[in-house]
């Protein structure tokens, strides 16, 4: 697979000399690089790197200490996750926080509220433009389950579905929001090779929605598969960037994934 | 102003915001050991005040103060023992709501037992017309038993938590749990201990004040928002700057009553309370690192 | 689905009629008296039940807002104009007609403004101070968001308790009854007592059905997802601090509305209604339902409401809601009809060891 060379103007989200500080701890030193528009870049290290902290960075859920973030051109600064996620982001979580007491599709159906409108007292009264919206977040909903194959789960309680069902229901929440870039926090953590397979399928067709897709993800042989670049992070700082197969062959790569004494 | 009113005013302050650092100190013992705000916290001062002023009939004011002291601690161990013990990491709301219900209930038995009448102990040296001056201020030997108390507990907890083996056992679970449980430390029986020890300080302190302020059944509220403002203020877990922080709020407090009608007062210790909350939760001189009371 | 919802509605209708029944049949009409008043601590406590369940906040001051809305609309229909009556605004609000002209029990002149002027005014007042509160208070939590609410009630309280207008311990008295529509007067009167009784029943139900929609709606949805998870609901794009702040004003007009209302009913209001251990009640009460469970907290609000409106529990009464509380939270925080016997006895049994 090789790289999609894409013009500066189509940059997704681009980070900058990012910092992130907790008082004494460095947790992120310097980080920088794009996501191309329609492509899949992973993020990989060892525990500890900063894969999370960054991804807490860039959906807005921790301010950066210094540099500077931007998605589709615009700096993510000072916004509120609500409002990064509004402006087109979405997020799945490493542990995965779906909402007690909900179905399936009553997760989901949350994830198309910034794409709906109906209001508070709108709600109260239940008026009838309500009624139609409800209508159309539901099939909407319904029609992302579908992509995801657990159509049949829709009214089963979210929380007591098997573990990579659950995933699924996470990835169509997010999907749900329409997002222009989805964040994958692990999405093959804790799956079998089989469902581990049918993630990485589903990524390609996320991005062949014309979604970009920027993932955390431990399983190299999946991160191989379906990314067009990879970073590699180490400690907090960036140790390379490149596309599968030349990380595949970068000596330092495979040194802190190995350990320094097992040069075999 | 004129200066005798300046240190009449300035005494005032003091010998309340002394009060109200015990009250502080009391609630940041069981913070740090549970991370459990106990709202039952006030009602330890008032059964210290009510208890002790009912032994005085068998026995002589020490040991009636003592034997107080001593009942309320194991009241304040019995509640850990019944209601806090042996619940799972509950959740903090559920912590609240159980801590308020306790402190219905305690000043519900007050009500039941000793009525509605205001009481109070007698002036420990003299009564309420004994002064003694110093240059044109007058000053109540109580004032003085007051701070001398606050100042002896504040110096023997200070003391306890960090000479005495089972003080340090307690500053090592409130830091981290785990690590103590995995040190063999008992951390149940640390909390337990918290407990006595918040309502053993709560009880003095409702002892020594009772002749100046009077004990009802339902006085230990208001000193409870005061002593959780001090607490904030001074930084949630902080006992030293508790100190500084109760003392300022009885300062501020005693100067207001001139402008402010008496009234109000209450309101604004309140209002101090209600402020700082929003602007600075941390506390005056807490700092932004203290990423525990982000916790919640 | 939604007619499904709405069935228990259709049952509390017929609760009410079976009600008013009853009491004919057993020749208990006094009864209705609280039965009305259990009503209208209903609305308030359903409305605190919302806010503590689906929003997730707790709130031990919710006695302040019952008292801003019962206070003002007492103190605008009692307290004479007749000195301001050559002012500017008195003049023009007489020529709107919303000033009463009457006589006081001495038998001189007075005026006052109208129960439905007072009665927006008041309401109005206890929705803006939830806003004006909300914004900083709602931004904290845990024990702060409790500790700073509480204050708020206790400064309302004491407001209420230091001010002469509102007559200070005596709390006001002589409050006028309220005629809202043509054949309805909320007051006292005996005549009034089963019209009052429909009245307010009517009203627990429709702002009960007003929560049930909002919880059904999408912006229940996000309220419930909050209550889960306010990480991966804000992710959703929801403005969790906003629905919030609305939710928490939503529940002060609640409590206002039925402080109007009782206040009309009982002819005054007395600075308890403020107290902190009235708002503690509500959030037992709230508790002891359920705080996922608004039908659950609707039931023991009214019922534990009227038991104690009857004196059942004698002097006893704070005590006796201290230890519901305390029981609940420590067996069934889940409220009582969220009671599961099984893993409870487990608990009991095996012990809470770590």
């Amino acid at each position: 697979m090789s790289p999609k060379t894409s013009p500066a103007n189509e940059t997704m989200l681009e980070l900058s000399g990012v910092h992130k500080r907790f008082g004494g701890l460095h947790a992120v030193n310097d980080v920088s690089f794009k996501v191309p528009t329609g492509s899949i870049k992973a993020l990989i290290g060892p525990n500890g790197a900063g894969k999370t902290t960054l991804f807490n960075l860039i959906a807005g859920n921790l301010p950066v200490s210094e540099g500077s973030i931007h998605f589709c051109g615009q700096s993510i600064e000072g916004q509120k996750t609500y409002e990064i996620a509004r402006m087109g982001m979405a997020r799945t979580f490493q542990n995965i926080k779906l909402f007690h007491g909900m179905s399936a599709l009553e997760c989901v159906m949350v994830g198309r509220h910034s794409r709906s409108r109906s209001g508070f007292f709108a709600g109260m009264l239940s008026l009838p433009t309500t009624w139609k919206e409800e209508k159309a977040i539901r099939a909407r909903s319904m029609e992302l389950l579908d992509l995801l194959g657990i159509a049949d789960l829709a009214d089963t309680e979210a929380t007591s579905l098997a573990f990579g069902q659950q995933r699924a229901v996470e990835m169509a929440r997010a999907l749900a929001l329409e997002p222009k870039l989805i964040l994958l926090d692990e999405p093959a953590a804790g799956l079998n090779i089989y469902e581990t397979a049918e993630v990485a399928r589903l990524i390609s067709a996320i991005r062949d929605m014309g979604i970009t897709v920027l993932l955390v993800e431990h399983d190299m042989s999946l991160v191989m598969d379906i990314s067009d670049e990879i970073v590699v992070l180490s400690f907090g700082s960036k140790l390379a960037e490149d596309t599968p197969a030349n990380i595949q062959q970068n000596e330092e790569v495979i040194k802190i994934y190995l350990g320094e004494d097992e040069t075999v | 102003m004129s200066p005798d009113l300046f240190f009449q005013y300035l005494f005032a302050g003091i010998t309340y915001g002394s009060i109200y650092a015990v009250v502080a100190i009391g609630f940041n013992i069981i913070y740090n050991a549970t991370g459990i705000i106990n709202f039952a916290q006030g009602e330890f001062v008032m059964l210290g005040g009510m208890i002790s002023i009912s032994l005085l009939h068998f026995m002589p004011l020490p040991l009636a103060i003592a034997s107080a002291v001593a009942l309320t601690m194991l009241i304040g161990a019995a509640i850990e023992i019944l209601f806090i013990r042996w619940l799972q990491s509950p959740s903090v709301m559920r912590m609240i709501i159980i801590t308020i219900g306790i402190s219905i209930l305690l000043k519900e038995v007050a009500l039941h037992i000793w009525g509605e009448s205001i009481r109070s102990l007698p002036y420990f040296y003299g009564n309420e017309i004994t002064t003694f001056s110093i240059g044109s201020v007058h000053i109540s030997p109580q004032v003085v038993w007051v701070i001398l108390a606050s100042a002896v507990m504040v110096a023997g907890l200070n003391l306890f938590f960090k000479s005495t083996p089972i003080g340090r056992e307690m500053r090592a679970c409130s830091a981290n749990r785990t690590a103590a449980l995995l040190c063999g430390i008992n951390a149940r029986n640390m909390v337990t201990l918290s407990f006595m020890l918040s309502a053993g300080i709560g009880a003095l302190a409702g002892c020594v004040m009772s002749p100046i302020t009077y004990t009802q059944y339902d006085s230990g509220s208001a000193l409870a928002l005061k002593g959780f403002t001090v607490a904030i203020l001074g930084g949630l877990g902080n006992s030293g700057a508790a100190v500084l922080a109760g003392i300022l709020l009885g300062i501020i407090e005693a100067f207001s009553v001139s402008v402010v009608p008496l009234a109000f007062q209450d309101a604004i210790s309140i209002a101090i309370l209600l402020v700082i909350l929003f602007v600075k939760p941390h506390g005056l001189f807490g700092s932004g690192d203290a990423a525990r009371l982000k916790d919640f | 689905m939604k007619t499904r919802n709405y069935l228990p509605l259709i049952g509390l209708g017929v609760l009410m009629v079976a009600l008013h029944l009853l009491t004919v049949w057993t020749g208990t009409q006094y009864y209705l008296t609280q039965l009305t008043m259990s009503a209208y601590y209903g609305l308030v406590i359903i409305g605190l039940g919302v806010l503590m369940g689906y929003a997730g906040q707790i709130s031990i001051g919710h006695a302040g807002f019952f008292a801003i809305g019962g206070y003002l609309a007492a103190a605008l229909t009692t307290r004479n104009l007749e000195p301001f009556a050559q002012n500017w605004w008195v003049q023009l609000l007489d020529k709107a007609g919303v000033i009463v002209h009457g006589q006081d029990i001495y038998g001189l002149s007075q005026m006052t403004f109208t129960p439905w002027l007072a009665c927006i005014v008041a309401v109005t007042t206890a929705g803006l101070v939830a806003l004006v509160i909300g914004i900083p208070v709602l931004k904290l939590k845990g024990h702060y968001l409790a500790m700073a609410t509480l204050g708020f009630g206790t400064i309302v309280y004491r407001i209420f308790l230091a001010m002469p207008y509102f007559g200070e311990s005596d709390g006001i008295t002589e409050v006028p009854g309220f005629d809202m529509l043509p054949f309805l007067t909320i007051s006292g009167d005996m005549s009034h007592r089963v019209l009052n009784f429909y009245a307010s029943w009517t009203l627990l139900i429709v702002g009960m059905l007003f929560l049930i929609n909002l919880i059904g709606s999408r912006v229940g949805r996000a309220l419930r997802s909050l209550h889960s998870s306010e990480e991966a609901a804000e992710a959703s794009g929801i403005n969790a601090g906003r629905f919030k702040l609305k939710v928490f004003v939503l529940s002060a007009i609640y409590a206002a509305v039925a402080g109007v209302l009782l206040t009309h009913y009982n002819g005054g209001i007395g600075p308890s209604e403020a107290s902190m251990a009235k708002s503690v009640r509500y959030v037992a009460l709230v508790a002891v339902g359920g705080m996922l469970n608004l039908w659950g907290t609707l039931i023991m609000g009214v019922g534990l409401t009227f038991l104690s409106l009857r004196g059942v529990f004698g002097s006893f009464d704070d005590a006796v809601f201290g230890t519901i509380l305390i029981l609940v939270m420590l067996f069934s925080p889940e409220g009582i009809l969220g009671l599961k016997l099984r893993p409870l006895l487990r608990q009991l049994i095996i012990g809470g060891r770590a």
